[in-house]
């Protein structure tokens, strides 16, 4: 290193060194900003469900459990949990079934309009829903199938199928092929491979996509909106119903289902975060990488 | 590797790949594809008039085609709020570390609780008897009360609360997969981290920029549910998804909702052609190293 440069480099060094500070701190500060006020949002609502009575002051003048019984009865919030369950259960089961098998063909075969295919398959991840909802609720209640269980567990198989095809392609295709071949040279049947290699191979996979799917279903308002009858509401459905008539109810018991619903959500989502990068949530729209 | 007739000459039904292929693409193209076809052509039968009356009538009306503005006047400052912030953000964790998983866990949290709670929590933090409200008048920052729900200030804050992880988790995805040896090269040239950023990352950068941008809109567009809890849905918040959503379920005419649905993907995919149109003049190659 020259004598010259290392002195240019030495005065400038103070104030890039200053600015490179005074941006690292605008950024945590902002982040920290954002995250407080979250953090405040859902103390907020929970502070408010277990108040008493709390009007126009910094907290609430008693504490109380009853806006959740309460909750549990005014929202009817069994039934409602129970169909949850059976939706999120079938929706898992279908997609995983479905969409496994689809994955590993795209990952191991080559074949003509396969890239046309590939596409087919994400257009219902890079679509919002509310766009192709309002055409799909249509058909359902043409067909009579708006309201019913059946109804609501397709129309959220919809972005579940292509979401765990789109998770596992990539898993099979790490996965070596040679596992395989060897296998089959030992004379395994499609059967045997299927079920003493690949099975055990794909579990992890199949793990990360459950989960992602049971986060992503449990958290699918408008799909579920569109197509739900009064007896097929989601969790969330018919939270967006006390939200939305707000003053028909005690905010509180609002409030309280909001913390359940909150509850039940992060619970599945910090378990999902055991297993898989958080990027992995927002699905895997990026490109494979390419060059080598 | 599971074998399929592919390998052989033999007919389609015995090639072991259709089939794994086959109940996926069916699912898709008739909950999916079929539906937007049968909307498309729903859209040109109109309860009364012509096969263009809905679309005209959606131009004429003022009711209607202003929903394009309201809610692009929603979309674009929450994008590009989003990305704007995120780059930065993600930029300065895009090194692993248990800091990284911690903090993405963090920001992943408002993406998993999806807009209806956010709408519920905001209403009572940001509400006028709120603990934002509250703390303003404390401090004296401001005057009177402070109206950040039922306007289009409520929405717009939602649409960053909800849309900012999103933006961040694809980003960061992106930013990962740029090879760190390229910012260290550069780095051992004497390019401080702002330089490295703007010669070396950004560009690499750019095409996933474009496609997180074009996302990020499409998700912000068709915002739905907090339009409604945190706007004025009557008035400065009526978005085209509203407009559709009371089309089809308010007034039971699917085929103006259809027509609705369609301007709404037309929109979008204008604005998603264009950004990623934008990026073709871009750098297009590799992100990694070379071998090493």
């Amino acid at each position: 290193m020259s004598t010259l440069s290392f002195s240019a480099r030495m005065g400038k060094a103070l104030p890039a060194k200053l600015v490179g500070r005074a941006w690292n701190a605008t950024i945590v500060g902002l982040m920290t900003f954002f995250l407080i006020n979250i953090g405040l949002i859902v103390a907020s609502v929970a502070t408010s469900s277990f108040g008493k009575r709390w009007f126009n002051t910094w907290l609430p003048d008693g504490y109380t459990t009853h806006w959740y019984f309460d909750a549990w009865k005014e929202f009817q919030l069994s039934s409602v949990m129970i169909v949850t369950i059976q939706i999120v259960l079938a929706v898992v089961i279908l997609a995983i079934a479905l969409g496994v098998p689809a994955a590993y063909a795209l990952a191991r075969r080559d074949f003509r309009g396969k890239n046309l295919l590939m596409g087919l398959f994400l257009l219902p991840l890079m679509i919002p829903p509310i766009t192709y909802g309002i055409p799909l609720a249509t058909v359902m209640y043409r067909l009579d199938l708006a309201g019913t269980l059946t109804g609501v567990i397709i129309a959220n198989l919809l972005p579940a199928l292509p979401f765990v095809i789109l998770v596992m392609t990539p898993f099979i295709e790490q996965i070596d092929t040679n596992l395989e071949s060897a296998a089959r040279v030992f004379g395994a049947s499609n059967l045997q491979l299927f079920r003493h290699v690949l099975v055990p191979l794909l579990l992890p996979g199949m793990l990360a996509a459950t989960l992602l799917v049971v986060v992503r279903t449990i958290s699918m308002f408008e799909l579920t909106f569109l197509t739900a009858g009064p007896s097929t509401q989601t969790l969330v459905v018919s939270l967006y119903y006390a939200v939305f008539a707000a003053g028909v109810r005690a905010q509180q018991s609002i409030d309280a289902m909001a913390i359940v619903y909150m509850v039940v959500t992060v619970t599945w989502l910090l378990i999902a975060m055991r297993f898989v990068s958080p990027t992995q949530l927002v699905s895997q729209v990026r490109e494979q990488p390419q060059g080598n | 590797m599971i074998q399929g007739a592919s390998d052989r000459p033999g007919a389609w039904w015995k090639d072991l790949t259709f089939w794994m292929l086959a109940p996926a693409t069916l699912f898709i193209l008739l909950v999916f594809v079929y539906p937007f076809v049968d909307g498309l052509i729903l859209s040109f039968n109109p309860m009364n008039g012509g096969y263009f009356a809905n679309y005209e009538n959606f131009f004429s009306d003022p009711r209607l085609w202003q929903t394009i503005g309201t809610t692009m006047k929603l979309a674009l400052p929450a994008t590009l709020i989003n990305v704007g912030v995120a780059i930065p953000v993600a930029y300065r964790l895009r090194n692993k570390s248990p800091y990284q998983k911690l903090a993405t866990t963090i920001i992943t949290i408002p993406l998993t609780l999806g807009t209806v709670l956010i709408a519920q929590g905001m209403l009572s933090y940001f509400g006028p008897n709120g603990w934002f409200s509250q703390l303003v008048q404390w401090l004296n920052i401001w005057d009177g009360p402070v109206r950040l729900t039922h306007n289009y200030w409520g929405v717009l804050i939602s649409l960053v609360i909800s849309g900012f992880p999103f933006v961040f988790l694809l980003i960061l995805s992106y930013i990962t997969g740029i090879d760190p040896v390229l910012s260290r090269a550069a780095a051992t040239l004497g390019a401080n981290p702002f330089r490295q950023f703007r010669h070396i990352v950004f560009p690499l950068l750019l095409p996933g920029l474009a496609m997180s941008f074009a996302l990020s809109f499409v998700q912000a567009f068709s915002v739905f549910p907090s339009a409604i809890l945190l706007g004025a849905p009557s008035g400065p918040t009526r978005v085209i998804s509203i407009a559709a959503y009371e089309a089809a379920f308010e007034n039971y005419d699917y085929s103006l909702a259809s027509a609705i649905a369609m301007i709404m993907g037309i929109v979008q995919l204008v604005v998603v052609a264009l950004v990623l149109g934008f990026r073709r003049l871009s750098y297009r190659g590799p992100v990694t190293g070379g071998k090493g």
